[in-house]
């Protein structure tokens, strides 16, 4: 494989667990997928399902008693002779000097709710440049300059005066987009965007979606955009990584997941939303029941108390793995248990 | 649309400002214009959606609606049941309960608006009680009743709410807010807090029960693809003016307001092969403290001329059943979405 196809991020088989007095969360269990660079990776699932914790245990920073259990987290990093390398960053110590590094250096994260990700005590400004700084050798003076050019390339009106305000005097939209540039500070290879508009209005989310558009083309950021939106997926993701109850059940290209999908649950998903195509005042199919409670995850295929086409016997005896359906779709389902290799 | 349909609900000219105070003496130095003359009307049995933006207006209307807040101006007309013509608006206070129980809310959060130390009898039942409505095993049969009808087991009737998912208890909210047969349901985001898959079965739910018992909705929601499931009717707000009523066939298909078309083009749709060239609205939605001058909209609007800078556009029936705030709205074609 040529440097240019090889995944710049590679898990495999990752499981992240919340050991607690009541009783286990199995947050993510097993999940494998591939990064590409330049590419968007979309992981979708309802509430629950281990997205965020996935990202997070990507940057090392699960919470307490979160623990990464098993599994691996390849990250490819290119030396200064042009040679790469890869790392697991699952064999590194979380507060350790390399991963900070990586953290907010090759990879950046932006969530959901900026508000609570900026101090009230300081300016955006101070703090961008406050991130600046931790990576780079600059100024005061050329670490404000940089700022304020990142925040023009967010597109933030005024940036020379906007720096000098505070998170709360900012819009949910440029709260958003202050948090892409702070994010952009370290020129990363990789932005974990984990539910980036779900608090936005359908119109400013469109523009951020656009500006998350533009900075992959002009600077080759590879995205991982997680949401549990089927819409945002369709119009951003050029691979697609669906999860159910802390597992992945599908992975495909975009065109293959909408059009082709093989999965029951992301089949029974995609009937089940509300389109802007549909006919006006058309009932939906549904998903019978609702998600399981973590603690109380149903044995064999997870999915089976809801899925229409569980085979008793089968579905909840035994838990379907993760296999190669053809060159791009993989699925975990014994519904293709008995295909030709 | 049937055109014999009664009338339930008339609003005209609603106007709801909220002071803003300052200094020593709180003296009243502006207003935040929530809404700002909003005019509509819905028919039995129809939903009318109220889409928009955050900020909009959208929850003051409702709540206006329901006298939950006094509106600053305008009417409120609604049709009892024994067809008498009464203004929410300004009737007196002492005689608003017999009012409310023909006009009910869901809300949103299905979490927050059930008490916690209530049993689903004692929630759902309560409505019942408080209008002396049945004998305590009359109350228990309307309950059970209203379980089936939501689709809920009736032996839930001694649990409390914190036993329940998202979606079951939103339907606890709705056996609740039918609990005493009203007429008209306003749900204000009744599905933003659920999850997909369970958002489609909350919705077909309003559906059926609209189907088997005349309900009249006003659909609050800011989701346009719920929307377009449950409307027959839909209505667009910016900074607290309507500026399109239409069909929702209509105003999804042709929208003759440049707002409804920005708003309908960044909704994303779920097939990859329609990746589209997005209409992207620059600019942020207006201050409602102090808007624009002329055309609210005229700021972020691609066919502006002169004239929207000056002149406030009024809501006119441009094409029979189909009201359009815009001076360009008779010459512009806009693009919506196909089916
Ligand atoms: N700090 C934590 N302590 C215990 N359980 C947690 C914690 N964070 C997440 N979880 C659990 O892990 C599972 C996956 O959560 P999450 O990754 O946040 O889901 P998603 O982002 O897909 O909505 C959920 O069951 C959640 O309750
Ligand atoms: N009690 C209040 N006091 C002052 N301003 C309010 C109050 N309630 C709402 N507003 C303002 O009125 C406008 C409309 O709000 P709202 O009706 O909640 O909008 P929506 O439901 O469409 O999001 C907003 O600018 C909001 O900040
Ligand atoms: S393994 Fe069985 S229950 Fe699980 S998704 Fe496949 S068919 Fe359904
Ligand atoms: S009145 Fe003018 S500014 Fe307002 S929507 Fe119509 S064309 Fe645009
Ligand atoms: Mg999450
Ligand atoms: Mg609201």
């Amino acid at each position: 494989m040529s440097q240019q196809n090889a995944p710049i991020l590679s898990v495999e088989n990752l499981h992240t667990y919340f050991r607690q007095d009541e009783g286990v969360v199995r947050a993510v269990e097993g999940a494998s997928f591939d990064l590409y660079p330049g590419q968007t990776l979309g992981i979708v699932g309802e509430s629950g399902c281990g997205k965020s914790v996935t990202a997070r245990s990507i940057l090392r920073i699960v919470e307490e008693p979160g623990k990464i259990e098993q599994g691996n987290i390849w990250l490819r990093t290119s030396g200064s002779n042009g040679s790469s390398q890869r790392v697991d960053l699952t064999t590194l110590d979380a507060d350790s000097q390399a991963m900070r590094d990586i953290r907010g250096g090759e990879i950046a994260l932006i969530f959901q709710e900026p508000m609570t990700s900026f101090s009230a005590f300081h300016t955006v400004g101070n703090q961008i440049i406050e991130a600046i700084r931790l990576h780079q050798k600059l100024s005061p003076k050329e670490a404000r300059e940089k700022a304020i050019d990142l925040l023009r390339q967010v597109g933030i009106p005024k940036p020379e005066r906007r720096i000098d305000e505070y998170a709360f005097q900012l819009s949910g939209g440029l709260r958003q987009r202050v948090m892409i540039a702070m994010a952009l500070s370290s020129d990363p290879k990789i932005l974990i965007a984990d539910e980036p508009t779900t608090a936005l209005d359908v119109t400013t989310q469109a523009q951020i979606l656009d500006l998350l558009r533009q900075l992959q083309e002009e600077k080759g950021v590879s995205i991982i955009l997680i949401t549990h939106d089927m819409g945002v997926i369709a119009e951003m993701a050029d691979a697609v990584v669906v999860m159910y109850l802390g597992q992945v059940v599908e992975e495909g290209p975009v065109d293959d997941i909408f059009h082709n999908p093989k999965h029951p649950y992301t089949r029974s998903l995609l009937k089940s939303i509300p389109s802007i195509l549909a006919k006006p005042r058309t009932k939906l199919a549904t998903i019978t029941g609702s998600i399981p409670h973590p603690y109380n995850r149903p044995a064999g295929c997870s999915f089976h108390p809801r899925c229409p086409d569980f085979m008793p016997g089968r579905c909840d005896v035994a838990e379907p793995k993760l296999q190669k359906l053809n060159e791009r779709q993989v699925v975990s389902c014994f519904l293709y248990d008995n295909l030709p290799e | 649309m049937n055109e014999t349909r009664q009338t339930l609900l008339e609003v005209r000219g609603l106007k709801k400002y909220f002071p803003i105070r300052k200094g020593l003496l709180r003296r009243v130095v502006g207003n935040v214009r929530a809404v700002d003359d909003v005019n509509f009307t819905i028919r039995r049995g129809e939903t009318l959606s109220l889409v928009g933006e955050s900020g909009c207006g959208k929850t003051t209307t409702s709540r206006c609606i329901l006298r939950a807040l006094t509106p600053t101006a305008g009417d409120v007309n609604f049709l009892t049941e024994k067809q008498r013509v009464v203004n929410i608006a300004t009737v007196p206070k002492s005689q608003l309960r017999p009012l409310r129980r023909q006009m009910q809310m869901i809300f949103q959060d299905p979490y927050s608006s059930l008490n916690p130390r209530m049993t689903l009898l004692d929630i759902i039942g309560e409505p019942l009680l408080v209008n002396g409505v049945g004998t305590a095993s009359d109350r228990r049969d309307r309950v059970e009743e209203l379980l089936k009808l939501v689709g809920l087991p009736p032996e839930f009737m001694s649990r409390y709410p914190h036993a329940f998912s998202g979606g079951q208890r939103q339907r606890i909210g709705i056996a609740r807010a039918l609990a005493l047969e009203p007429a008209l349901i306003v749900a204000d985001e009744p599905v933003s807090a659920l999850d997909v898959s369970v958002q489609a079965q909350i919705i077909n739910l309003m559906l059926e029960l609209q189907e088997e018992m005349g309900l009249s909705y006003l659909f609050v929601a800011h989701d346009l693809s719920v929307v377009k499931h449950v409307s027959d009717r839909v209505a667009v707000m910016y900074v607290g003016k309507i500026v399109e009523i239409a069909g929702t066939e209509d105003i999804f298909q042709q929208p003759m307001h440049p707002y409804t078309e920005a708003l309908l083009s960044a909704v994303p749709k779920p097939d990859p092969r329609l990746r589209s060239q997005r209409i992207i609205l620059e600019g942020e939605v207006a201050d409602p403290a102090s808007p624009p001058s002329g055309c609210y909209f005229h700021p972020r609007c691609k066919h502006v001329i002169d004239r929207c800078r000056t002149e406030s556009p009024v809501l006119e029936e441009v094409q029979p059943d189909r009201f359009v705030s815009c001076h360009r709205a008779r010459e512009l074609t806009l693009a919506g979405v196909q089916e």
